[in-house]
This record gives structure tokens, C-alpha cells and sequence, in this order.
């Protein structure tokens, strides 16, 4: 029994937090904020479903999130229209769902012939001809503009109109604790085991009688089934899809959110998919920069850190599952470590902002601002100020560096040593 | 007729470019199993680099120099960037290419802006250099038809009958006999990575004043190449140049003979739908098309015959 409660603690958790946000953090931009993180969170999930746990890494998921976007805006229009049977907007979710499935059944029979690279291209391949036909079919996609809906149909239970953007959150909230919770179980079942052996050798997989094959189309079916529920909710939150919710762009900020959250951990999309879209929102108003941040952090990840912050985190468990007190020598390690890097990244920072002032131009108007100081790109100070801090930054993290990982080496290999309990 | 042989010309053109990028990017999938995602930021980067040695120097200087350098740092991201990666295996260095593409294209919109350059076709060869059945043939683009032709005898040449040549291939088709034999792997990889980053280079200093030199320059060609090489089959140099050509010229024709798809159904004798969502489907033309046509091409190789027109092995 207290197993099964220690289960459910996290989900009970979970929901809570979800119900309390709203009335923790109140202003309008705070809640549109947590609404598109909710939507993000089911298809980061779901994309993990290919990467993590099947082993297929996408460039062209985007497709099944924003064509079930595009469809549950004409629905909604065409309900306006009196055209289709009317589906409650609490439920259009699942309608978005069913053609994300439809498309990844339809397409995934194609591009899941072949993992590893070849996979990769083919949805890479679709991607670009799904975002080039939203320029072509005007009548359907609207080009760049894109299409909009009104999503308030009238009252449904309880008196919910989704009118005011509160309602729509709970709605976003429900849908991800329901899909979050549906994908976890996932991971557990018989299919979800052999999608994860699948990924980890196919050839083995068909000798002991599975299709390889069978099995990836069935995890891309079932990851495009929940992306397409991202995608409507995505439509219902913004009443607004373009070609931007298809394309490549989309695709590859989604996999970003994964690979930085961590893919090999079930809660690192969840954390990647927060971070991404709140450093996302909150910087892309500050730096002209953002991207290019997004990009190193995402090359850093991979160079130094394969499994993601979530890795990190998941290294450390065996420690403190062993005895708690065994963290405590590695806090000096870490922070000397860690301050390192701070400095480096902040001399970093410094540099490509003045860089970026100097090529937009703009340097006759206004005034470049770092870190509350004005600094003047066009004289030598700042330049000498942040390379030094770069450099001094570089050279500290190398000499630290060997502290940190001899410092984790002990305490694993104390915590090793003990018997549990 | 004569139309024809011009919208040909133009798209054998496009072709040849199109090999010149493919080229290199089949040369180090085959070899090292990687495929560059950022290989069209490096045809990228070599317009770049180009436009700012013709401003300092001139064009022709640009044209030797600019692959070097494209070439170094092509090489420089294989041996301090794509090396420490290889361990954590395939998917985790096609996304190290991928996160390269996006910082390529961020650093340079930090250096030269947002907005494209102006790089120039040099005034030497901005005339037409004749006239034939009512069409200019300019003379940069029969320029641009000769170097890349040179470069395809040049490599083909390389490949086949050097020592050099004789490696890459023995490297391509078995890279742990040829180690045994002690010629030293990750130093190949380096170099063959460079080569084909430059080959991107010199794709991008001749097509990057015709094409339009801009930071968006490596997102709109780098797919297109992808496609090619898969539809040439995966290793197949001959492979990817006919299927260059075919993309090339498939893609031109259907620019220049504009058809609409709605009298091709009326003469299939189908009911035409004017009005409802699907009325596009009959009023598009093949111009319109065009950009599809690739992907679509991709998609019907990978149904009918999965290994490309010359591919030797699955993709």
C-alpha cells in the first residue's frame, strides 16, 4: 500500500501544483505563459516517445502537431458554420489527436521502414513538403498568414464558455496531466518495453518474433496520436495556426526542448519544454541573440552532457538513494565549478551583444545596456573588460573541471560501497 | 523548342550546383556515417566569405580562397567539435550538425546582419555572352557551368586514379581494414570532412551572387540536398549527379512551363471543384509546384526502390 501511495505521490503533487499556479502566478502574461508550457510538455512527451524511448530522432514532427492545429481551427469555424456535428471544445483535443494519428499512421508507414539516419531524413523530407504545400493550398492553409478561429462556441458543462484565457488553462492542465499520465503508462506496458528494445537493438527484436518495423510504426502512430493533441490545444489556447506550427522551425525547437531536457528520463522533456519556452519568451524581448544561445547550449549538451539536465540530475541518484550526507563533499567541487562558468558565460554574453549592437547598425539612436552598465561597443573597454572575463572564465572551468568529476567519482564509488537501507 | 533547351540550360545549371553540395555531403556520410545537416551553412559561408574577399580583393581571388577557408573550418568543427561526439554515436552527431547549422546561421547574421549582402556576379562577366534563338546566355552562368564541370572531372579524376583517391574509397567501403592497414582513420575523416565542406564552398562563391546571398540562404538549399543524395543513393557519386541533374531540370521546367493542374484533370475527364477547400488542387500550377516536386520525388524513391537510382547498400 505505501508503495502505491509513493507511486501516486508525484501525480497528487503534480495535479496540486497545476490547480495552485494560477493563483500563485496571476498576471495574463504568466498564464498564457504556463498555458503554452502545458501544450509544449504533451508534445515534448510525445516526441519523446520517438527519440528517447524509440530510438527515432524526427526533424518533421511539427507536421502532426500543427495539421491537427489547422484542423481543429477549420472545425471550429465550420461548427460556426453549422457544417459539422458539434463536438464540445473540451473534447476537440481528442478530435486533434485522431488526425495527428490519421497523418502519423499515413506517413509513418512510409519513413518508418528505416531508423537511424535514413528516418531522420525522411521526416525531414516530409516536414518541408507539408511546410511548402501550407504556401501552395491557399484555400486550406492561407499562407503565410495563416488561419484563426473563435474558440467561445456558447456554455458547456458547468458554465464554461472558454472565454477568459483562466478556463483555457484548466483545459491545457487537464489535457497534459491526462496525457502525461496516459504516456507514462505507456513506458510501462509490454509495447513500451520493446519499443525501448527496438531502440536498443532491432536485430535481436526480430529474432525473439517482433517487427521491428511494426513496432516503430506503431510508437510513431502513437507519438503523432499526442502530438496532434498538443497541436489542437495549441489552437484552441492561440485561435490562431500558421505555417511557422508545421515547419522545420517548430521541429527543431521541440527536439531541442527534449535533448536539453534530457531524453533518456522520462520527466526530461517536461523540464526541457518549461525551460525552452519560458527562457524563450522572457529573452527573445532582451537579446536579439536568443537563438544563437539556444543553439550552443544545444551543441554544449551534446558535446559535454549527453543526457541533459535531467542526466545530470538522475546521476547524482545512486548517491543520494545511498545515504544523503554523501552530497556534501561535493558542494565545494560544484560551486568552484560552477562559478567558473558563470564567469565564462557571462564574458561570453557580453561579447556577442556587442557584437550583434555592431552589425544591426543601430548605434546612433540607442544605447547598448549588459548587465545594468551601459557599455559602448565602440570603444575598447567593454571589449577588453568581457574577453577577459571569457578567457579567465575558460581557464578557471578547465582547472576546476577535474575537481567536480573526481569529486562525483568518490561519492559514487562510496555509495557504491554501502549496502542500501 | 528553343525555350526547352534554355529552361534545360538553366536547370542543369542549378544541377551542377546542386552536386557540387552533394557531392562533398555523400562523400563523408558514406565515409564516416554522418550525415552534415550543416553542410548548406558551409555553401553558406562560402558565399560569404566570398562576397567579403571581392570587396577587399576581387572575385577571382574570392574563388580560390574563399573554399580554403570554408575548407579549415570545415575541418576545425570535424576535429574539435564532430571527433568527441563520435562516441555517443550517429543520432548524437547528426544533432551536433544540426545544432552547428543554427549557430552557423546565427554567427553570421551577427557579423553581416539580417538583411542579404551585396554579392555581386563581377562586371567582367555580367554581359551575355551569346545570343541564341532569342535567349541570353549570359556568360557568368556559362562560367558557373564550367567550374563546376571542372570540379566533377577533377574530383572523379581524384577518386579514381591518385593514392589519395584510392583511401577515401577504400575508407568509404571499409574503414576498419584500411586502419589495420595503418593509415590513420580520424586524420582522413578530418581532411575528407574538409574537402567536402570546401567543395560546399565553391558551390556557395559561384551560386551565392546568383542565388542571393543571405542568412536564409543554407535553410532553403540544405533539405534539397538531402533529397538528392538519398534519391542518387547513399554513396553513389554518379548517383548524386544524375539525380542532381534530374532535380535541376525537373525544377526549372516546371518554373518555366507554367501548367495548371486543372486542365490536366479536365482531361482526365474529372469533375473540377471551384468552390470548397480542395478548389487549390485544381487551380495550382506547376510553377507553384515546383518546390514539392523534390520531396515528392524523395518520397516515391523511398516507396519504389529504397536504395536510390545507384545506391549499393540500404540508406
Amino acid at each position: 500500500m505505501s508503495t502505491l501511495l509513493g507511486r501516486l505521490t508525484p501525480w497528487i503533487a503534480g495535479a496540486a501544483a497545476l490547480i495552485a499556479l494560477p493563483h500563485v502566478f496571476t498576471s495574463g502574461f504568466a498564464l498564457t505563459l504556463m498555458s503554452q508550457i502545458g501544450l509544449l510538455i504533451v508534445f515534448a512527451l510525445a516526441y519523446n516517445m520517438l527519440l528517447g524511448q524509440g530510438g527515432m530522432l524526427s526533424f518533421g514532427h511539427a507536421v502532426y502537431f500543427g495539421l491537427a492545429g489547422y484542423f481543429t481551427i477549420h472545425y471550429l469555424n465550420f461548427i460556426y458554420e453549422e457544417q459539422v456535428p458539434y463536438i464540445p471544445v473540451t473534447l476537440i483535443p481528442l478530435l486533434g489527436g485522431l488526425v495527428g494519428l490519421f497523418f502519423g499512421i499515413l506517413i509513418g508507414y512510409v519513413s518508418t521502414r528505416r531508423a537511424g539516419t535514413t528516418f531522420a531524413m525522411i521526416s525531414l523530407g516530409f516536414g518541408e513538403m507539408v511546410t511548402a504545400l501550407t504556401l501552395v493550398l491557399v484555400a486550406i492553409f492561407n499562407g503565410e498568414d495563416g488561419i484563426q478561429t473563435d474558440r467561445v462556441l456558447g456554455e458547456e458543462l458547468f458554465g464554461i464558455t472558454y472565454g477568459p484565457n483562466i478556463e483555457v488553462y484548466y483545459l491545457i492542465a487537464g489535457w497534459c496531466l491526462v496525457c502525461t499520465l496516459a504516456m507514462f503508462l505507456l513506458t510501462r506496458t509490454p509495447f513500451g518495453r520493446i519499443s525501448n528494445a527496438v531502440r536498443d537493438n532491432p536485430e535481436r527484436v526480430e529474432f525473439i518474433g517482433y517487427s521491428s518495423q511494426r513496432i516503430r510504426w506503431l510508437a510513431f502512430s502513437l507519438s503523432s496520436f499526442f502530438a496532434g493533441i498538443a497541436g489542437a490545444l495549441h489552437a484552441v489556447n492561440i485561435e490562431h495556426v500558421g505555417f511557422e506550427q508545421v515547419s522545420v522551425i517548430q521541429s527543431g525547437l521541440v527536439l531541442f526542448m527534449v535533448y536539453i531536457g534530457g531524453a533518456a528520463t522520462f520527466v526530461g522533456p517536461i523540464i526541457g519544454a518549461t525551460l525552452l519556452y519560458f527562457l524563450q519568451s522572457t529573452l527573445t524581448g532582451v537579446t536579439e541573440a536568443w537563438v544563437l544561445y539556444l543553439g550552443v547550449l544545444f551543441v554544449g549538451v551534446i558535446m559535454f552532457f549527453p543526457g541533459g539536465l535531467a542526466g545530470l540530475i538522475s546521476m547524482h541518484q545512486p548517491i543520494w538513494r545511498a545515504r544523503a550526507r554523501l552530497l556534501a563533499p561535493l558542494l565545494v567541487p560544484y560551486s568552484r565549478f560552477l562559478a567558473a562558468l558563470i564567469v565564462c558565460v557571462l564574458g561570453c554574453i557580453g561579447l556577442i551583444e556587442m557584437l550583434y549592437f555592431r552589425s544591426s547598425r543601430l548605434s546612433t539612436e540607442t544605447e547598448l545596456v549588459i548587465y545594468g552598465v551601459e557599455s559602448d561597443p565602440f570603444s575598447a573597454g567593454p571589449w577588453l573588460i568581457f574577453a577577459a572575463a571569457a578567457g579567465l572564465g575558460a581557464f578557471a572551468i578547465r582547472k576546476t573541471y577535474p575537481g567536480a568529476v573526481s569529486a562525483w567519482n568518490t561519492a559514487i564509488a562510496d555509495a557504491r560501497a554501502r549496502p542500501l537501507g | 523548342m528553343e525555350s526547352i533547351i534554355f529552361a534545360m540550360f538553366n536547370g542543369v545549371l542549378y544541377g551542377m550546383l546542386l552536386f557540387l553540395l552533394a557531392s562533398g555531403l555523400t562523400l563523408i556520410f558514406s565515409m564516416m556515417g554522418v550525415l552534415n545537416f550543416a553542410h548548406a551553412s558551409f555553401f553558406m559561408l562560402g558565399a560569404y566569405f566570398a562576397y567579403q574577399i571581392s570587396e577587399g580583393l576581387n572575385f577571382w581571388a574570392a574563388l580560390f580562397v574563399a573554399p580554403v577557408i570554408v575548407g579549415l573550418v570545415g575541418a576545425g568543427v570535424e576535429r574539435w567539435g564532430l571527433r568527441p561526439v563520435h562516441r555517443y554515436g550517429h543520432v548524437a552527431e547528426l544533432l551536433f550538425t544540426f545544432g552547428v547549422a543554427y549557430v552557423i546561421e546565427e554567427l553570421v547574421q551577427m557579423i553581416w546582419g539580417r538583411v542579404p549582402v551585396p554579392y555581386e556576379i563581377p562586371e567582367l562577366m555580367s554581359g551575355a555572352l551569346f545570343t541564341w534563338q532569342g535567349f541570353d546566355y549570359s556568360i557568368y552562368r556559362v562560367f558557373m557551368l564550367v567550374v563546376s564541370v571542372v570540379i566533377f572531372v577533377a574530383l572523379f579524376a581524384l577518386l579514381t586514379y591518385t593514392r589519395i583517391g584510392l583511401i577515401i574509397r577504400a575508407a568509404v567501403s571499409d574503414p576498419v581494414h584500411v586502419a589495420t592497414l595503418g593509415h590513420d582513420i580520424p586524420r582522413i575523416f578530418m581532411w575528407t570532412f574538409g574537402f567536402g565542406c570546401a567543395l560546399a564552398g565553391v558551390a556557395g562563391v559561384v551560386g551565392g551572387n546568383v542565388l542571393g546571398t543571405e542568412p536564409a540562404m543554407a535553410i532553403q538549399l540544405g533539405p534539397i540536398v538531402f533529397v538528392v543524395i538519398v534519391i542518387g543513393g547513399l554513396g553513389s557519386l554518379g548517383g548524386a549527379l544524375v539525380a542532381a541533374l534530374i532535380i535541376g531540370v525537373v525544377t526549372r521546367l516546371a518554373i518555366f512551363y507554367d501548367y495548371g493542374l486543372g486542365s490536366l484533370f479536365l482531361s482526365l475527364g474529372l469533375e473540377i471543384d471551384t468552390a470548397g477547400l480542395l478548389r487549390d488542387f485544381t487551380r495550382i500550377t506547376t510553377a507553384q509546384v515546383a518546390p514539392v516536386l523534390p520531396y515528392l520525388m524523395l518520397v516515391l524513391m523511398l516507396i519504389f526502390k529504397p536504395r536510390g537510382l545507384f545506391g549499393t547498400r540500404d540508406v
